[in-house]
């Protein structure tokens, strides 16, 4: 068995708001080992940038963070000071933010910034922390690296940008990177160039990549396993290849009926949609949160919440009454499977 | 860089151009000024002398001319009540009120810039509602009731502080406070609103999760672009409190420019009036100027581009 | 929800119609503290000065040297008496009748002034926010300009050439003092005039003046109020001011910064002459800075600092 990095056990995030308590994040649970990619799908508001915060504890102060186990290389950073949790921000793990026109800070050298954030967790030499951020400048694709440390923020385009800070991420050389939705701000063309980029960093330097997205279509690109997460909760998880060949869930069967797929799609035919909503997350709710846009619910799915269980195959599970079987059949039916 | 600060010092000119165009035309504003200055007993040709020894025969735009000429060189006129130079007594006088206005500046700053930091680092906490309810008094006590109160307390019953004259750093200590408190409001809601709209920035995010040190966060990430906008405002303040000093610097008896300023409005001393308008104006245009330099320091979008 | 679409979202605990959005205002209104307090002070004051001739028990104007410097009745003092409970001043007036009588002066000048520089700024702003270009260009000049004049200093001396009386103070003030409604307006315009419905009424041939009426003011009017409260303040502590130095309001009038002015003389003994009237402005200029920012609070609850 691989190298485990981060273990996350019944991970709840809840926010007060006006009307009681925003259950953003309700029991998530999930495992990255070494050099492996992790996807974490999903609409907006299913909290999966919330989780990724959450692990990071950067959450917003009034956010409500619990969890069972919380793990990073072994170590508890549930209940760990915030001193010894800023020697692990950006150290041992790394975030990528979605905006990277304002990720930076305007007013500071990009060179700066790089060297910054070796010096506070290495005993470099400015001078060291240089080149090492002229190696990564390179690594990540720009040219003329050298000559960038002295550009601001302002004077790159939102690729180039995005490139600067996953290589000022890799600077400390984490074992884990949690990039969230890195290239939903960027243009489409540059997207793929990022995301491969991302993979192909994340084989060459052994880390673990928590990567959150709503592109499925690169998700089964570079994705290991996947998480697909709906209203608070993961409702399936599993390898790459069992969620996009066998998709369990009825939510993730929806979302894999949106994609058009060349070749297979037939010409004129209607792409699939989930109607109906997202549930409010506002208070508490004992049932599927899926049932109310579930072409397949029953009076029982409303009785209560719904455990995740296992599928026929090891690492493959979800969270729905209907047994495997009649799930492949419904997928069967829908002609995702 | 050199593109932006050129044409800044342009706008600047060319705003002094208009600015002392309006404080020559001043003189026209009481009717004829040689009768003004003739006095009220004087006969029809001392009035016509007048009006020739001054050039107010001269059509206007002669006289506008000669006189902004005359301003450039540093000839600002003749003082009819002082039989002086106007510049000469203008630069005597003129660092007092700088010395005053530069203390209450530092005065105001040093109080407003922490609170707004603190209340915007614990938005609608007790500190935060205490820095708005100071902010909201503030703004609402007139500087020259102020400065009684401050008389009236540690002047008189407290016999802490000297009341008049500006011999000592001690006379400077009330007029400071009243004169920098009334700026303070302003500055300090900047910073705070400044601060927020930094704090919940996505850079801010991002330094935080480089794991630097909240210090680190605070003072470089955060308040370094928190202070742009404040930069601005302080060079407008200033500009205001040289004007507002009139007030404070009449009130405590100290020897600088508002005073002047004053004495010559009661005197109808009309050159010594023009050209303090004028001090005043230039200064306040080359100390926005130097602030939009700053600024563009500060911020490296508007000095590379 | 224009074209009948059916709400779907129901999950609404609430049964019943939710609040109109003029009584959610008005809630949020009545539930803000400032606003509440504000209001009811500056409704108190301004019942005051309507209803002066009645409620004030003296004439203010009635000079009785016999009846000179009595102190007002929490004084312990064998002269404070309940005929006179603000005591009166140097020249024997009843002050609290002065007091009453002179929050017309203070309303009067703050309103009009306001409503002067209101029209001058808004027109300039509205102007440069929605022509943009060369407009936007000369309108900032003119703003640049009219900044870098000393508001006090101008204003002492144009009073001071041209004549004092109530009126002159109030013009010199308006037109002086717009410039805030100038800069607010022009970038409250400009966030509008690129919202897509302006595009729309444009792309549907509406004309300029419609597209400023019915378009783009009924969205900048709340920030227009708010200024408006601001400026208000502003004129009232600038009369306050001039009067002090005796070149605003003239005597006897009973203007509250000219009897600051005239009770600065007796400070050493009788500070309350000073004191009072001092309040007074304090809480006039408060309660209408308070009724602004509930408004801004209010109005555009997102925005609130």
């Amino acid at each position: 068995m691989s190298e485990r990095i981060l273990e996350v056990g019944n991970l709840t995030v809840d926010i007060p708001v006006g009307n009681g308590m925003l259950h953003a994040v309700q029991g998530v649970s999930f495992h990255v080992d070494k050099g492996e990619t992790l996807c974490i799908v999903g609409e907006s508001g299913c909290g999966k940038s919330l989780t990724s915060l959450a692990i990071m504890d950067l959450l917003p102060s009034k956010a409500i963070r619990n969890a069972n186990t919380l793990e990073l290389d072994g170590e508890d950073i549930l209940n760990v000071p915030e001193r010894r949790m800023s020697d692990i921000r950006g150290n041992t793990m790394g975030m990528i933010f979605q905006e990277p026109m304002t990720s930076l800070n305007p007013a500071f050298t990009i060179g700066n910034q790089m060297v910054e954030i070796l010096k506070r967790h290495r005993n470099v030499s400015n001078a060291e922390a240089r080149d090492r951020a002229i190696y990564l400048l390179e690594k990540v694709g720009i040219t003329a690296a050298a000559s960038r440390l002295s550009q601001y923020p302002h004077q790159l385009s939102g690729g180039l940008r995005q490139r600067v800070m996953i290589a000022m991420t890799l600077m400390c050389g984490p074992d884990l990177i949690i990039a969230d939705e890195p290239t939903t701000a960027l243009d489409v063309t540059i997207q793929a160039q990022i995301l491969l980029l991302l993979a192909e960093l994340q084989r060459e330097f052994e880390m673990g990549l928590i990567l959150i997205t709503h592109d499925l279509g690169v998700v089964a690109r570079i994705a290991d396993r996947v998480a697909v997460m709906y209203a608070g909760e993961v409702v399936e998880e599993g390898t790459a290849n069992q969620v996009f060949n066998r998709p369990t869930h009825p939510y993730t069967q929806g979302l894999l009926e949106c994609i058009p797929i060349p070749g297979k799609t037939e010409r004129g035919k209607p792409l699939g949609s989930i109607p109906g909503i997202v549930p409010s997350l506002v208070g508490r709710f004992e049932a599927c949160h899926f049932a109310d846009r579930c072409p397949f619910a029953m009076d029982s799915c409303t009785d209560g919440n719904i455990a995740l269980r296992p599928a026929n195959e090891a690492g493959h599970a979800y969270r729905c009454l209907l047994s495997p079987e009649q799930c492949a059949a419904n997928a069967k039916t829908k002609g995702v499977a | 860089m050199l593109i932006y600060a050129v044409k800044r010092l342009s706008v600047a000119i060319l705003v002094a151009m208009t600015v002392s165009l309006i404080t020559f035309s001043m003189i026209y504003l009481s009717g004829d000024p040689a009768m003004a200055l003739a006095g009220e007993s004087a006969s029809q040709s001392d009035i016509e002398n007048i009006r020739r020894v001054y050039g107010y025969d001269q059509p206007i735009m002669v006289q506008y001319f000669s006189w902004l000429g005359n301003a450039l060189t540093g000839n600002l006129g003749h003082s009819h009540y002082l039989k002086t130079e106007v510049s000469e007594v203008i630069f005597t006088r003129l660092p007092v009120t700088m010395t005053l206005g530069a203390c209450a500046l530092t005065f105001a700053l040093t109080l407003s810039i922490p609170l707004g930091v603190v209340a915007a680092m614990r938005p609608n906490t007790l500190i935060d509602r205490i820095a708005l309810t100071i902010a909201v008094i503030g703004q609402a006590l007139p500087s020259f009731w102020f400065a009684l109160m401050m008389i009236i307390l540690f002047g008189v019953t407290l016999r802490w502080l000297p009341i008049t004259g500006s011999d000592s750093w001690m006379n400077f200590i009330m007029p400071s406070v009243a004169l920098g408190y009334y700026i303070t409001p302003a500055v300090m809601r900047l910073t705070r609103a400044g601060m927020l709209e930094v704090l919940s920035s996505d850079y801010i995010r991002t330094a935080r999760a480089k794991g630097l040190r909240p210090s680190v966060v605070l003072f470089k990430h955060a308040l370094r672009n928190a202070i742009i906008p404040v930069v601005s405002l302080a060079a407008v303040q200033f500009g205001f409190m040289l004007g507002g000093s009139i007030v404070i610097e009449t009130i405590f008896a100290i020897n600088g420019l508002g005073q002047l300023a004053w004495e010559s409005i009661l005197r109808a001393d009309l050159p010594m009036m023009q050209a303090i308008v004028l001090v005043l104006s230039c200064f306040y245009i080359v100390l926005t100027f130097l602030a939009d330099l700053l600024n563009a320091f500060l911020d490296p979008r508007i000095r590379v581009s | 929800m224009a074209d009948g679409t059916p709400i779907v979202l129901s999950d609404s605990p609430r049964d019943g119609v939710e609040p109109s959005p003029s009584q959610r205002l008005k809630k949020r209104a009545f539930s803000h503290m400032g606003f509440v307090i504000g209001g009811i002070v500056l409704l108190s004051i301004f019942a005051m000065a309507m209803l002066a001739p009645l409620i004030a028990p003296h004439d203010p104007y009635d000079q009785q040297l016999a009846r000179k410097m009595i102190p007002p009745i929490w004084h312990d003092s064998a002269k404070a008496s309940w005929e006179f409970p603000l005591g009166t001043d140097q020249f024997g007036r009843d002050y609290l009748s002065r007091l009453i009588h002179g929050s017309q002066i203070s309303l009067l000048i703050g309103f009009a002034a306001m409503l002067i520089s209101g029209v001058i700024g808004t027109v300039l702003g509205v102007a440069a926010g929605y022509f943009g270009g060369k407009v936007d260009m000369v309108v900032n000049f003119i703003i640049t300009t009219r900044l870098s004049l000393p508001v006090v200093l101008v204003a002492l001396a144009v009073v001071s050439l041209v004549g004092n009386s109530l009126w002159i103070v109030i013009w010199v003030l308006g037109l002086l003092i717009w410039d805030r409604f100038a800069v607010v307006m022009r970038s409250t315009t400009q966030q509008v005039r690129n919202l897509d419905y302006v595009a729309a009424a444009q792309a549907i041939g509406c004309s300029t003046w419609r597209i400023i009426f019915s378009e783009i003011m009924p969205n900048i009017v709340n920030n227009l109020i708010v200024v408006a409260t601001v400026e208000m303040a502003h004129a009232i502590i600038l009369e306050a001011a001039l009067s002090f130095l005796g070149l605003g309001v003239q005597p006897p009038a009973p203007s509250w910064g000219l009897m600051i002015s005239e009770g600065k003389n007796h400070i050493l003994f009788d500070p309350w002459l000073v004191g009072i009237p001092g309040v007074a402005l304090f809480v006039l200029i408060l309660s209408i800075n308070l009724l602004g920012d509930g408004i801004r609070d209010v109005t555009a609850p997102e925005n609130r600092n």
